[in-house]
């Protein structure tokens, strides 16, 4: 394998230093240091940030190769700077039990541009009814620890319970796709003034809100932890505020996590004003409340980490009526943009490195992935150009979809380059392979 | 006028609603002529793609546009190729391909208008989509009370019934608000949207002490469905409370009008001998339909995009 | 913008000519008609229409005769709407009894290509069958592009195309006058 040495980065927006990546790990770190056979990556200008990591991405493999694969999801993983993806279980069949889980593991392998870490379902065929075989799954060769019914939320408060419960043995964590479904049934966009314009059935915050409050209370009270999916909504903030500040006060561990998508720190429902099913996305757009309240959120630190929710949706499923498209949009190539434009000034590089690759590690349980570029380290990390800037083309993304619901924008900030386990994925904005 | 489709109720300003109600007035003298024909919109062709079973507000365009003397083609969606799977992207594709001038859209999910205006060169007129918007029922509306009442501006109109499913109502706030009417919305809670905040209309939940004050009484069909999603407990209480009977009519003031779009379910928000009555423009709300889709054709097609 | 060399209108009927012209054309009208007989006034709108009913005044005036009057919009049977843009209507009213059987006079300001009054024509056609129909006009500038002849002309007025003729009426503009404006001038 080669060695690389990557000259001059700004690590995590720092000086600018040399880094020798070496048999998988940094093996030196410093100024001025000799390419010693090395290949030379020029990084003058570049910041360094330690890899990506994605706690939320949907490949649609097995089932749904239309959209998309492990492999051309993994491209587009490491154009977007990620070395680590946590891909969803509702596939087709689903992820609920070793053997799908070791398939979509051993096809990341496959692929071999970024660690795919499959997750389980929580329920059966995620129907919500019955548990899944969590222990097998996290026995697997995938090793499983996060478990999703993402796409349905574990709606039975009892399973919820027993489901929290049951993860404790293996250090696993329950993701919570939070949407009460009585509350949702027929919704097509956020309730408010938006949908009572374009008469469209209303998704109404109180639904992702309710299922929050309940799930802390119970996570509290059998001491386990959670984790949150694509929090929307300023209200679900404020609940998550006040369970973290209760961890705080009575002094436990803090146990509750919480993402956030790109795109709900940037677009808002009025987005839907033309019925184009690109924005339509569950759980909804909602409103500049509560997209500020997400970004104060994220920069606080209530909420964790940024997760793209990439969900690519086959070009039938998307360009046609509204109510019959399905709801998602593509992430992982627009994500490190998205965030930057939105709250570089407010995050710092340091912050954007946490809220995007440190914490997801430790959430997901990633040893290799979440560390800064330094001396002994995993050599997983991408390099960024600050300036530079893209505009979105939709047929030109890695992505076999091309539901983006940032087409024409403008962008700032873009992958240079990205080196997994030491090897780069992507050199020169473009993937290896 | 300088829009280019006829999507929703708020694309006309004062000028352009008002042109539409003159121009309807013009073409409803033309009802009463031997040669009930017009070659204003010969050599133009005229879609009605229609996705819900409508036929009286298909015949209703088809008559104005055979009046127009415009080609008329009627594409339902029962036993065509829609019913098959075709997508409302695939179909559109034909119909730009025939060189539809117009196509006239019912679909039950709100924005396929809007959808189809993306996809073709001609005109779109929405007639209908989801529980989204009605234009051209909204215009006829208004119409309707001009001609009954001279007038529309400072005219109290009170809108009752199903708020939150009704493309009819979200239409008639719009236009009615465009031209100066003021709107109260009569419903229970559990049928006027929560959005409600946005719109220029007065919110009330007691039909009794609306009815005093109100120049037209526009009753919306409730469908029995909704029951069962319980957004009122039974029809008995919904007629109770919300439902127009031959009382209820005598505490309106007496030169009000009573109106309702249609299909009606007589006994549930409207008792028979009141759609009966002289006070009610049901049935010439049909043929003023026909006159103001004649104005709405000929003010879209009539000259040059 | 400036007009550098404003050329002033052109006043060629006066208000006083104007109602001379008028009478005349009513007592040709009486003289044809044999005394205005089962004849009908239809005016064109917008201005066809006052001079129709102060041609219907004059007959009136000088013979007791009444004749009846009415308005006939030719907007939807222009045969330029394509180019021109969706326009306004204006009313058509038929005098009680209609027009089958009977003379109508159509009665407009100014003739010129004729399409108007080819429009008028084909309106007729659709409104029932009149026994003759006749025209007469204030002004006829020439120019036709159909064969359409009036019977009744106040005034030959010969112009060059770009010339543009304005009949100004009390009912209608304030005041009695026809001018012409010519090329340079809005």
């Amino acid at each position: 394998m080669s060695s690389y040495l990557i000259r001059g980065a700004a690590v995590v927006g720092g000086e600018p230093t040399d880094l020798l990546l070496r048999d998988g790990i940094v093996a030196e770190a410093g100024r001025g240091l000799s390419a010693k056979g090395a290949e030379v990556v020029d990084a003058d200008g570049l910041v360094a940030l330690p890899g990506l990591v994605d706690l939320h991405t949907h490949l649609r493999e097995p089932g749904r190769e239309d959209a998309e694969t492990v492999d051309s999801g993994s491209r587009a993983a490491a154009l977007g700077g990620y070395t680590a993806v946590c891909a969803m279980a509702n596939t087709s069949p689903v992820a609920d039990t070793a053997g799908v889980v070791e398939q979509v593991w051993r096809l990341g392998r496959e692929a071999g541009l970024v660690d795919v870490q499959p997750i389980g379902a929580v329920t059966v065929g995620l129907a919500g009814e019955r548990l899944a075989e969590l222990g097998a799954m996290a026995d697997s060769a995938a090793r499983v620890r996060i478990f999703s019914d993402d796409g349905n939320c574990v709606a039975d408060p009892r399973l919820m319970r027993r489901a929290l419960e049951y993860v404790k043995a293996f250090d696993g964590v329950i993701a919570q796709h939070a949407e009460e479904p009585r509350l949702t049934e027929g919704a097509q966009m956020h309730e408010g003034i938006e949908s009572a314009r374009l008469g469209l059935p209303g998704w109404p915050a109180v639904a992702e809100e309710a299922i929050i409050a309940r799930d802390v209370l119970l996570a509290e009270h059998v001491g386990a932890r959670l984790h949150v999916c694509h929090v929307s909504a300023a209200g679900s903030v404020e609940i998550l505020r006040w369970a973290k500040r209760r961890e705080r006060l009575t002094g436990r561990p803090s146990k509750v996590t919480a993402e956030v998508t790109p795109h709900h720190l940037l677009l808002t429902d009025d987005r839907a004003a033309g019925y184009d099913p690109v924005f339509k996305v569950n759980p909804p757009l909602r409103t500049a409340e509560d997209v500020a309240a997400l970004r104060a959120g994220l920069v606080e630190g209530v909420i964790d980490a940024v997760a793209t929710d990439h969900a690519p949706h086959a070009v039938q499923d998307k360009e046609c009526e509204w109510g019959y498209a399905r709801p998602g949009m593509l992430g992982l190539e627009t994500a490190l943009s998205i965030v930057v434009d939105a709250l570089l000034d407010d995050l710092g590089w340091d912050g954007i490195a946490d809220r995007m690759s440190r914490a997801p590690a430790r959430i997901a349980g990633l040893a290799d992935h979440g560390h800064d570029p330094a001396k002994g380290r995993p050599a997983n990390l991408t390099l960024i150009d600050p300036s530079a800037t893209w505009t979105v083309e939709p047929t030109a993304l890695a992505s076999r979809s091309r539901n983006t619901p940032y087409a024409g924008f403008t962008l700032r900030s873009r992958v240079v380059a990205t080196f997994l386990h030491g090897q780069p994925t992507v050199l020169d904005g473009k993937v290896l392979r | 006028m300088n829009i280019r489709h006829l999507l929703s109720a708020s694309d006309l300003d004062r000028r352009d609603a008002t042109a539409v109600l003159d121009t309807a007035t013009e073409m409803a003298a033309m009802a009463r002529r031997e040669v009930k024909k017009l070659p204003t919109l010969r050599g133009k062709t005229v879609v009605n793609l229609f996705y819900e079973d409508s036929t009286r507000t298909r015949i209703s365009f088809e008559a104005a546009a055979k009046r127009l003397s415009a080609d008329v083609i009627n594409f339902s969606a029962k036993g065509s190729s829609v019913s098959k799977g075709e997508s409302l992207k695939d179909t559109a594709l034909t119909l730009q391909a025939m060189g539809a001038d117009a196509v006239v859209i019912r679909h039950p999910a709100s924005g396929a208008p809007h959808r189809l205006a993306h996809w073709i060169d001609g005109t779109v007129l929405n007639a209908g989509d989801g529980t989204h918007e009605h234009p051209t029922q909204a215009l006829l509306d208004a119409y309707t009370m001009r001609s009954r009442h001279g007038r529309i501006e400072g005219l109290k109109v009170a809108i009752v019934g199903d708020v939150l499913h009704s493309r009819v109502a979200r239409s008639n706030v719009h236009l009615l608000h465009t031209l100066g009417a003021h709107v109260t919305l009569v419903a229970p809670p559990t049928l006027i949207p929560v959005g409600v905040t946005g719109w220029p209309v007065d919110v009330g939940y007691d039909l009794d002490a609306v009815l005093p004050g109100a120049d037209v009484v526009m009753m919306l069909r409730v469908q029995r469905e909704r029951m069962t999603d319980s957004f009122f407990p039974s029809e008995r209480e919904y007629a109770r409370r919300y439902g127009l009977d031959a009382d209820r009519v005598r505490a309106m003031p007496s030169h009000a009008i009573v109106m309702h779009p249609g299909p009606m379910n007589r006994g549930m928000e409207i008792a028979p001998e009141v759609a009966d009555s002289a006070r009610s423009t049901i049935v010439e709300q049909v043929a003023n339909g026909v006159s103001v889709r004649m104005a709405v054709l000929y003010l879209l097609l009539g000259g040059v995009k | 913008m400036a007009y550098h060399e404003a050329v002033q209108p052109k006043i060629i009927i006066t208000g006083a000519d104007l109602a001379r012209i008028v009478d005349r054309i009513a007592h040709q009208i009486l003289e044809k008609t044999d005394g205005a007989r089962d004849t009908i006034l239809l005016g064109v709108p917008t201005r066809g229409v006052p001079l129709a009913h102060r041609l219907a005044a004059r007959i009136r005036a000088f013979e007791g005769v009444e004749v009846p009057v009415g308005t006939l919009d030719i907007t939807l049977y222009r045969d330029d709407l394509r180019l021109r843009g969706a326009r306004a209507l204006g009313p058509t009213d038929l005098p009680p009894g209609g027009i089958d059987g009977r003379r109508v006079i159509l009665v407009d300001d100014v003739l010129f290509s004729g399409r108007t009054i080819r429009a008028a024509l084909d309106a007729l056609a659709d409104l029932g069958r009149p026994r003759i129909v006749q025209l007469g006009v204030l002004v006829d500038r020439g120019h036709r592009e159909l064969p359409i002849r009036a019977d009744y002309v106040g005034k030959n007025i010969p112009t060059s195309i770009d010339e543009s003729v304005r009949v100004m009426l009390t009912e209608t503009d304030g005041t009695d006058e026809v001018r012409i404006t010519g090329k340079d001038t809005a």
